[in-house]
């Protein structure tokens, strides 16, 4: 599990920074598309449909009207339990990390309103050491959901996540079962919980929370599963099948509700919650 | 009968071929005692002291690498050996009523000290044609979803449930991700999380990551001394993170996946004391110990109400991690 997973797909997609007055070229169809027509058009590219990865920020400006909070918690930062150290020192990522995207970690927990219904927003932002599952994110997401289980809003989570972070080994392998435990929370209370998978949701993120949504929605194309295709591909010395753990090949095997394009996100999330909630 | 202990031993791997040689010898000689060879039990004794010095040095000088391999030992014991000389009367259920019997999983009733429970565990298996029947321990969904629909039968009738953790992790194949591998972990951790049932995980060989977690969500968690727990195995972090394979032992040791360290980290609640040497060299004395620390384990959550226990369970999982905040 764990990182393994995105770091298989990463040169595939990037979560790009969009500056003003930039020609960016599509990952799909390789056509060139001028940034602000990009940004304007939420990250779609104009010509094939194609979704670039959202950072947590633009998530939230997307699918939010009224936006009360960013983030309800932004003063939880990680901490370098086990001194870990591989070809860099946790310690060094974590600041090129916060540095690089401006977040403490790989989640935000906003507060505002999808058209007219209050929400808790967590959003995942893949840029943040790939969205990897850490104490923050866990801890995050529990105080998330007690915010919505106090004021008694429904939930939605928007991942993308390569799996939990293994640079807190066993502890952020924790936060599968601390979050997993959270979404039960949401349950006894009787509040939705929509979860929108967004490219790539795997591992421990995907066997957790992700998939525990009472609607499970995913974005277009977006990688989605439990162990990486390089994972897979190695054990079963076979190579996959195009399109296998794509967000269409889990609607069409029965393991999502639906593949929701992002300009109708905000409409689907809205009607949804109008017909559970309230 | 000479003793060749004298010989350089490079690593703890080499001590244990030792040790399991001088358990032969000793056996072998205990029996010769026994059939009125008096004289030997000088033999017997020195052995026996060899034995005991030779263990207490590879326990005080074992690596997390080494642990790696001793959790993984081949002959250590599975929970189909635990099952079978903890319980009594284990009946096995079968499928998960929706796709099929997972092997990687054994679930069912028995009685744990005359009184009925129900058992839960991975299970490797021992020869080669076992471990492929048993897909060496790595389950597949309807493997979670078999334990889950024990599990939910435990909670009706109210039988605490013992868990036995060992597997690489959940299988990474084609099949399990189309049936939904990670709905099926997911589900399982989130169902242990309010089951108004007494839980009790135990790690006694290899705790692979989501696959080991979707077992071990319990109000007491225990782990043998020699077994690991890990979000990634060492060979799997050493590839990603440090490149090359080679470095898994340094993964391992970094990692932090002993029983010792994950006790430190408030991860599980007691470590079981494994017989000298390791579980595999004395598997008798390793059923002893840890039929003896779970009864421990079941008196001591007899008089809590269910409500509480689960409340509790709850939060000891929400107190795990560590962060700042300022």
């Amino acid at each position: 599990m764990g990182l393994k997973n995105f770091l298989s797909k990463l040169k595939g997609k990037k979560t790009i920074k969009v500056e003003k007055g930039e020609w960016i070229k599509c990952e799909k169809c390789k056509n060139l598309v001028y940034s602000e027509d990009l940004l304007k058009n939420l990250k779609i590219c104009p010509h094939c449909g194609y979704h670039f990865r959202m950072s947590a920020p633009e998530r939230i400006d997307s699918l939010l009207d009224d936006i009360k909070s960013y983030d309800l918690f932004p003063s939880l930062k990680p901490k370098d339990v086990l001194k870990f150290k591989d070809t860099k020192r946790y310690k060094d990522r974590i600041k090129e990390a916060q540095t690089k995207t401006g977040l403490n970690d790989a989640i935000m927990i906003a507060h505002g309103n999808i058209v007219t219904s209050e929400v808790v927003l967590a959003v995942m932002d893949f840029r943040f050491m790939g969205g990897s599952m850490g104490s923050v994110v866990g801890e995050k997401f529990v105080r998330g959901v007690e915010f919505a289980i106090k004021n008694k809003l429904p939930f939605i989570a928007v991942t993308a996540s390569g799996g939990a972070r293994m640079q807190e080994s066993i502890l952020s392998l924790m936060q599968m079962a601390k979050t997993s435990i959270a979404v039960g929370k949401l349950n006894e209370n009787g509040l939705l919980y929509i979860s929108v998978l967004t490219d790539p949701t795997m591992g421990g993120v995907s066997a957790s929370f992700a998939f525990l949504g009472d609607i499970i929605i995913a974005e277009p194309e977006s990688l989605i599963g439990f162990a990486g295709p390089r994972v897979i591909e190695q054990t079963i010395r076979q190579q996959l099948p195009e399109g296998f753990q794509r967000a269409e090949f889990l609607l069409e095997k029965g393991q999502i509700d639906m593949v929701v394009d992002r300009k109708n996100l905000k409409k689907t999330l809205h009607t949804l919650i109008k017909q559970t909630q309230g | 009968m000479a003793i060749e202990t004298e010989n350089k031993q490079n690593t703890t791997i080499d001590i244990d071929t030792e040790l399991q040689h001088l358990t032969s010898k000793i056996d072998f000689l205990r029996e010769q005692v026994k059939k009125g060879e008096k004289e030997r039990i000088h033999e017997l004794v020195a052995l026996r002291r060899k034995f005991k010095e030779l263990a207490r040095k590879k326990q005080q000088e074992m690596s997390a690498w080494e642990k790696v391999q001793l959790a993984r030992h081949p002959k250590r014991p599975h929970t189909i050996d635990y099952i079978q000389n903890i319980f009594t009367d284990f009946v096995e259920l079968h499928g998960d009523r929706r796709f099929g019997d997972d092997k990687a999983i054994i679930a069912g009733f028995a009685f744990f000290e005359g009184k009925p429970v129900a058992v839960i565990g991975h299970e490797k298996g021992r020869d080669t044609k076992e471990k492929i029947e048993r897909n060496f321990g790595m389950p597949h969904p309807e493997g979670y979803r078999k334990a889950m629909r024990v599990m939910k039968l435990a909670e009706k009738f109210k039988r605490p449930i013992f868990t036995f953790i060992d597997t690489p992790g959940a299988f990474p194949g084609v099949g399990a991700e189309e049936r939904g591998q990670s709905e099926a972990i997911a589900e399982s951790i989130m169902m242990m999380g309010s089951l108004k049932t007494k839980i009790i995980a135990t790690v006694i060989g290899e705790g692979g990551s989501g696959g080991a977690l979707a077992l071990g969500v319990a109000d007491r968690i225990l782990m043998l001394e020699n077994a690991i727990y890990s979000v990634i195995s060492p060979e799997g972090c050493a590839a990603i993170l440090y490149k090359s394979q080679e470095k898994a032992p340094v993964a391992a040791e970094n990692l932090k996946i002993t029983a010792e360290h994950l006790k430190e980290l408030g991860v599980i609640d007691l470590v079981v004391k494994e017989p000298l040497g390791g579980a595999h060299l004395q598997p008798k004395k390793m059923y002893r110990h840890l039929k003896r620390a779970l009864k421990m384990e079941l008196r001591c959550m007899e008089d809590i109400p269910i409500d509480e226990l689960v409340k509790r369970r709850q939060e000891k999982f929400y107190k795990m991690g560590q962060f700042l905040e300022k």
